[in-house]
Formats: C-alpha cells, structure tokens, sequence
C-alpha cells in the first residue's frame, strides 16, 4: 500500500459508490498516521485548528458521536452538536431548515445520522458543504466500514482473496451494507448470512445465504451484527430461541472458521442474544479494538474532507 | 355560416383517427361547422393540431381542507393548461367527500371559477373508513361520477362486494387503489435490485397484482348475483397487474384500468438520487413493468391515462423519504410529456394516445365521447405538435412548483382550451380569453 500519489478525494462521504480502491487505501494510511497521534501522551495536533464541525445526529446515538466528536477535537477543529430527538426537530422543524440554520453559523463539515435513507444526499444538495454519513436508516455506516476494514487489516494484514462473513440482520443493516460495498473493493470476499425474513433478496458485493454453516465455512473474519428486538415485534421472526438457536455465533460454530478468524461487532452488543456473550472477551474478538480504531479511522476522514482534499486539488 | 370562433387550416385529431385538415367553426358551444364559416375570432391555427378535451379520471386537487397543497382554482387551471376539460377530483380530503352536500359544493364552486369542469369522486365509504356505505343514490344525483376509498385500500373484500353491488344500481363505476396492505407494510419505493442497494423499504409488485386478482374475483362474484357493476382499478404499475387485467377484460368483466404519466415514463432508478420527488404509491417501478404498461396503452387494456396529480407544498417533499408523502404533480404536462415520450420518440399511434386521454377515461366512467364532427360538444384543445421547451415548475398554474420532469425538452403543449365553446385557457392568443 502506497500514498505517494495521493489520489483526489469526493467532497464527502455518504457511502462508497464515488469511491476508488487507490483513495480507500490512501484513507487508511492516514489513519495509521492518526493511531500513532492517539499513542502519543498528548492526543491532539492543530492539523483542523479555525475549523468548525456539526454533528447532526437526527437519531439519537451516543457512541458513534462520543467518537466522532474526539475525533475532531483531537485535531483542534472546533464541535458543536444538534441532537434532534431533544432539538427543535421534536417541534416539527424540518431537517432541511435545521440544517440551513445551522449553515448560518458558519459550519465547515456536518458528521450527520439520521433514521432514513438518503438524509446526507438530501444535506448535500441543499448544503453544498462537506458531509459525513454518520449512518443514515439502512442504507450506508461507511466510517463503521472502513473502522471494520482498518480493524482486519491490522489483523489479517491483507484482504485480498480473504472470505468474510456477517451474519444477523443483514436486511435493515448499513453496517452490512456499507461493509459488502467497501470489503469487496480491497478484494475480500462477503457472505451475509440471516434468517430468510432479515435477507435481501440481492445485496451487491455479497453473497447471501440463510445457512449459517456455509457462511462461517473456511471465513477469514466473522462480523457479527446485532438483532433489533422489534424485529419480533414486527413478526420478521418467530421467537428470540429460535433465532439463538439457528444463528447465534457460539464457540463451537465458530470452530467452522479458519482457526483464530477475528471475530468483529459493531456494537452495541446483545450478549448472547447474535453472539455468546463470552466471546467477546475471547482473544479472537476484535470489538474493543473496532471501537479504539473507529476514532483514528474518523480522524482521517475528517482530515481528507476538510484539508487533505483541498491540498491535493490545490 | 356564422360563429363565434373560427379555426383555419387546423389538423383534426380524436380518438377514432387522424382526420385531416380542417376549418372548424365553433358556436353555441358546438361545433358548428368542419367547412369553415364566418366568425369574430379567427384563430390561424396551421400546424396545429385540435383533439377533443382531455378527460383525467384521477386528480387530488385537495379542496377541501388542504388548499396549502392545491385547491380547486389552482387545480383546475392547472388541468385546463394541461388541456383538459374534465377532471375528477379523488375525495381523500379533509372532510372526505362522503355526502351529497359535499358533493354540490364542489360542483357550485368549480363552475363559479371556469376552468376545466369538476367531476368529484365521492367516497365509496363513510369516512373512506372501509366500513359502512356511503349514499350511493344521493351522491349520484349530486353530481359524484364514481366512488373511491383512494388514499387508502378496501382491505375488507366484503365491504367491497358490497359497495360494487350497491353502487350498480345507481349506475355508479367503483374504483380501486388496488395494493395489498399487507404485502405493501411500510415500503416506500418499488422492492427490488435498487431498494435492496439504497437500503429503502421495499413494496413489491406483487402487492398491487394480488390485490387486482382479489378484486377481479369480487367483480366476477357480484356479477354472480346477477347485478352490472363496474370496476376501474387506478394507477396500474405492474406487468403482473396487467396481465390480469388483460385476462379479465377477454373474458369480458365489466373492468377499466388507467395507467399514470409517471409509470410510463420513469423507473425505479430514479429513487438512486434519494430524492423524495419520486417517492409515489403506487411505487415507480423497473423498466420491464414500464414497457409492459406501454404495450397495455397501445392494445387497450389500459383504457386511460389517469395522472393521479398528487401535489404537496414543497416542504412536504423536502422531508425525508421514509417521512416524505407520496405523490408527483403532472397535471399540466400530462401530454406534452406522453405526446413528447411517446408519439415523438417511439412511434406510438397519435389517435390512440388521443384515445387514451378523451375516449378511453370518458366511456369509463360513463360520459359520452367527444368526437370532431358537426354538432359535438366544443370542449376542445388546440395543442402544438412542434414549439419544443423544457419543463419549467416555476411556471405552473398548480401550487405544487416541482417536477421529476424539470427541464424535460417537451413538445405538444397546449395552446388553447375549450370547455363547452368558451375559452378558458390561452398561451397565445389571450385577447381571447372570456
């Protein structure tokens, strides 16, 4: 992997369609660079000093805007943050005029999530402004994607030709699909895998199964997503021991993989709900280490929409 | 021979054929003459072309209760710039439009205003609950020319049973929105390749055939009982729909199906830009229903063009799509668009798409055809097959300012529009205007 040529950049991220193999690769060379910074004592360089970044989070969600907002401060930009489930937006205010109110301020990037599809599209148009998809409904998590990429990299040093498999609800899942957009472009191999009721009937990038063992056959890596209990509620699935009993990741279906394959989850986790709650402290399971690279990961991010980006066309 | 509007060497076009050149003098609110005539008013109209007025069998125009979308002013100019004479309005208004009252106001206001002429669609149940009847007799005399719980689906297919047969004989034709609720759940564009990439909620095409293969079924039932109801299903999308609908008709049910500019002329792909313009019910659907629904127009199964103008206020389609309402105005450019897309660029038939906007709605909800001889009704378009321009919202008489079609290069567009002899709309000659 080379940055010699650093490759242009899109003016945001919303998912990976704009994306290329090269600028990918280039993204997480940075954020190599961003780790040895989050090593150091004092966590923090002026690379976005002046600079001012909204997170816009239209749906609530602690974690990921904990890590994006360390993210930025740790480069010196300046954060400010719109929570909608307590903002106006819970007195009928539209997305679009808060976000044209917030444009008034002088933003310079927006880190925004939202419950539906296409919310950072639509932020785009009317903003013209840097965006970062902080997840929108099901449709993309492309940061969660590239920390997962980051995360396997360190572990597997290379993805090509590696099988990787995600198993849960891949249906209403961004995190499945931003994965089975980006893993595929580095040359991995994705299997999702689900009950038939949380499949889609295509998901390009992967190949989809119903059959746990196929899927976890011989992987390289095993993503593990977490069940919404609505999903019950809504009648998508008879019952939760039924769905442990056919799709939990215990111990021993994982002896199905390549010995020692990483074991990832986005978070929150269900212990032993979609995995066996020990797991997770298992020396395979990387999901502490996702979470400590989800931050250098967004650094980087941050650094290319906002300065990289500029220098490369200046 | 004398008039009081004489159009020179002007092409005659109808539902029936191409019928030539002509000098067609128009008085008393007829068609005086094809052979010319003395008249006040002389339009120069070579190059040309006169069809009867075209008739839309599905438009929200919002009246009551939601004039922030559209109202019956807005709507109706909207349509005569459009070319047509005839619209029927839906009654998912706020009140629905459930009772003879109802009704009669409607009617009073859109004759006080002029443009096209207003037949309202009444609700086929009190409230568009899907419950209890509406009063089929009452609205009937009123002026209602079909019932319709539109907006929402006749989950009960009892409660339809009952509405078709009761509706029979007052002569009234039962249209359905025909999804199936169930099979629908929370989609809100068409399920396939493209939903399952955007990771949108998905609608299958199967929710809209098993609903019409339910209805058929019901038809067929009272029809059983040795009643004559008619059944118009709204809005067909689906290759499978049509299908049965074919089917159906070749066996001879009592049914009429419309199909919507926008299912002829976009896809699903559209939804790629995540724009909540596209998001309609039923949903936009891919390129393999879309060509099937043409050759449905062009053989008839799809007896009409139905726009289902939908507006909202700009905000509204501004929301999110999960959020976002559905629906796509196109009152106005119903035809310059199908003239444009499909005439121009496909080679379909001229009179048969004239058929689909005259003869095709009129026969199925009941109104006499208006063809161009001597002595028929002077609700008339003159449209200008040339003059080619983009689509520009800003322009539109509807309230509804935005378009899918933005900046379509379109020919065809209406230039003067006749309703019984009187001039309601001109885009070139407004001297004459009443």
């Amino acid at each position: 992997m080379s940055a010699s040529a650093t490759p242009t950049f899109p003016p945001h991220l919303l998912d990976f369609q704009d994306w290329s193999r090269p600028q990918i690769e280039s993204l997480l060379e940075t954020a190599r660079m961003m780790q040895e910074v989050l090593a150091r004592p004092v966590k923090k360089v002026p690379a976005l000093m002046g600079f001012t970044v909204a997170t816009v989070f239209f749906e609530p969600s602690t974690r990921t805007r904990i890590s994006f907002e360390l993210a930025a401060r740790r480069m010196s930009a300046d954060v400010v943050s719109f929570s909608g489930a307590m903002s106006s937006t819970a007195k009928g205010e539209t997305y679009r005029d808060t976000l044209r109110t917030l444009e008034q301020m002088g933003i310079d990037a927006y880190i925004i999530r939202a419950d539906a599809a296409g919310v950072c599209h639509q932020a785009y148009r009317w903003l013209g402004k840097p965006i970062l998809n902080a997840g929108d409904g099901w449709r993309a998590h492309p940061t969660q994607a590239l920390l997962d990429a980051f995360t396997l990299l360190e572990r597997l040093g290379s993805l090509e030709g590696k099988k990787i498999a995600i198993v849960g609800d891949i249906l209403h899942s961004r995190v499945a699909r931003s994965n089975a957009e980006l893993l595929p472009l580095l040359g991995a191999t994705v299997v999702a895998c689900g009950p038939a009721t949380l499949l889609p009937a295509h998901l390009p990038g992967a190949h989809l199964t119903t059959d746990l063992r196929e899927a976890l056959q011989d992987a390289d890596a095993v993503m593990v997503l977490r069940l919404q209990k609505e999903r019950m509620d809504k009648g998508l699935l008879p019952s939760l021991p039924e769905y442990i009993a056919a799709y939990q990741v215990t111990r021993a279906r994982l002896a199905w993989a390549r010995p020692q394959a990483p074991l990832l989850h986005p978070g929150p986790m269900n212990r032993d709900v979609e995995m066996e709650g020990i797991l997770a402290e298992a020396p395979q399971s990387l999901v502490e280490r996702q979470v400590a690279n989800g931050q250098a990961v967004r650094m980087a991010v941050l650094y290319h929409l906002l300065v990289g980006r500029k220098r490369s066309e200046g | 021979m004398k008039g009081e509007i004489l159009f020179r060497n002007v092409r005659l076009v109808d539902g029936r054929d191409d019928l030539g050149q002509a000098d067609v003098l128009v008085g008393e609110g007829r068609i005086l003459s094809l052979a010319g005539g003395e008249a006040p008013r002389v339009v120069e109209a070579r190059g040309m072309v006169l069809s009867p007025g075209f008739c839309d069998p599905h438009a929200h125009l919002r009246e009551p209760g939601q004039e922030v979308k559209e109202d019956l002013e807005s709507g109706l100019s909207a349509a005569a710039r459009g070319g047509y004479t005839d619209v029927v309005s839906m009654p998912n208004t706020q009140p629905v439009v459930d009772t003879p009252e109802a009704v009669r106001a409607l009617r009073e206001r859109a004759v006080r205003i002029g443009q096209a002429r207003l037949h309202p669609a009444a609700a086929l149940t009190q409230g568009q609950e899907g419950q209890l009847l509406s009063e089929a007799r009452g609205l009937r005399e009123a002026g209602a020319v079909l019932l319709t719980d539109d907006g929402r689906t006749n989950e009960d297919a009892g409660v339809l049973a009952l509405g078709l047969r009761y509706a029979a004989s007052w002569g009234l034709v039962v249209a359905v929105h025909a999804e199936d609720a169930g099979l629908r759940r929370g989609g809100v564009m068409h399920e396939g390749a493209v939903s399952f990439r955007l990771g949108l909620p998905g609608n299958p095409g199967y929710a809209e055939s098993a609903r019409i293969a339910r209805d058929l079924e019901v038809l067929r039932y009272v029809q059983s009982l040795g009643q004559h109801p008619r059944l118009h299903i709204q809005h067909l999308s689906t290759r499978r729909g049509l299908e049965l609908v074919r089917q159906a008709k070749r066996e001879g049910l009592p049914v009429s199906a419309e199909a919507t500019p926008h299912h002829l002329t976009l896809t699903d792909e559209a939804l790629q830009s995540l724009d909540p313009l596209y998001k309609v019910a039923p949903p936009l659907r891919p390129r393999a229903d879309v060509e099937a629904l043409l050759e449905g127009l062009l053989e008839g199964s799809i007896d009409c063009i139905g726009t289902d103008h939908a507006p909202h206020t700009p905000d509204e389609k501004a929301l999110d799509l999960l959020r976002a309402p559905f629906g796509i105005p196109n009152l106005e450019l119903a035809w310059p668009l199908l003239y444009t897309e499909l005439v121009e660029k496909r080679g379909f038939p001229l009179p048969t798409l004239v058929a689909r906007f005259t003869d095709g709605p009129r026969r199925a909800l009941g109104l006499a055809p208006i063809h161009l001889e001597e002595g028929a009704e002077a609700s008339l378009v003159l449209w200008n097959p040339a003059g080619a321009r983009p689509v520009d919202p800003a322009a539109f008489a509807s309230k509804a300012r935005y378009s899918p079609w933005a900046g379509w290069l379109l020919s065809g567009w209406p230039q003067l529009t006749l309703v019984e002899g009187r001039v309601v709309f001109s885009a070139s000659h407004p001297e004459l205007l009443y």
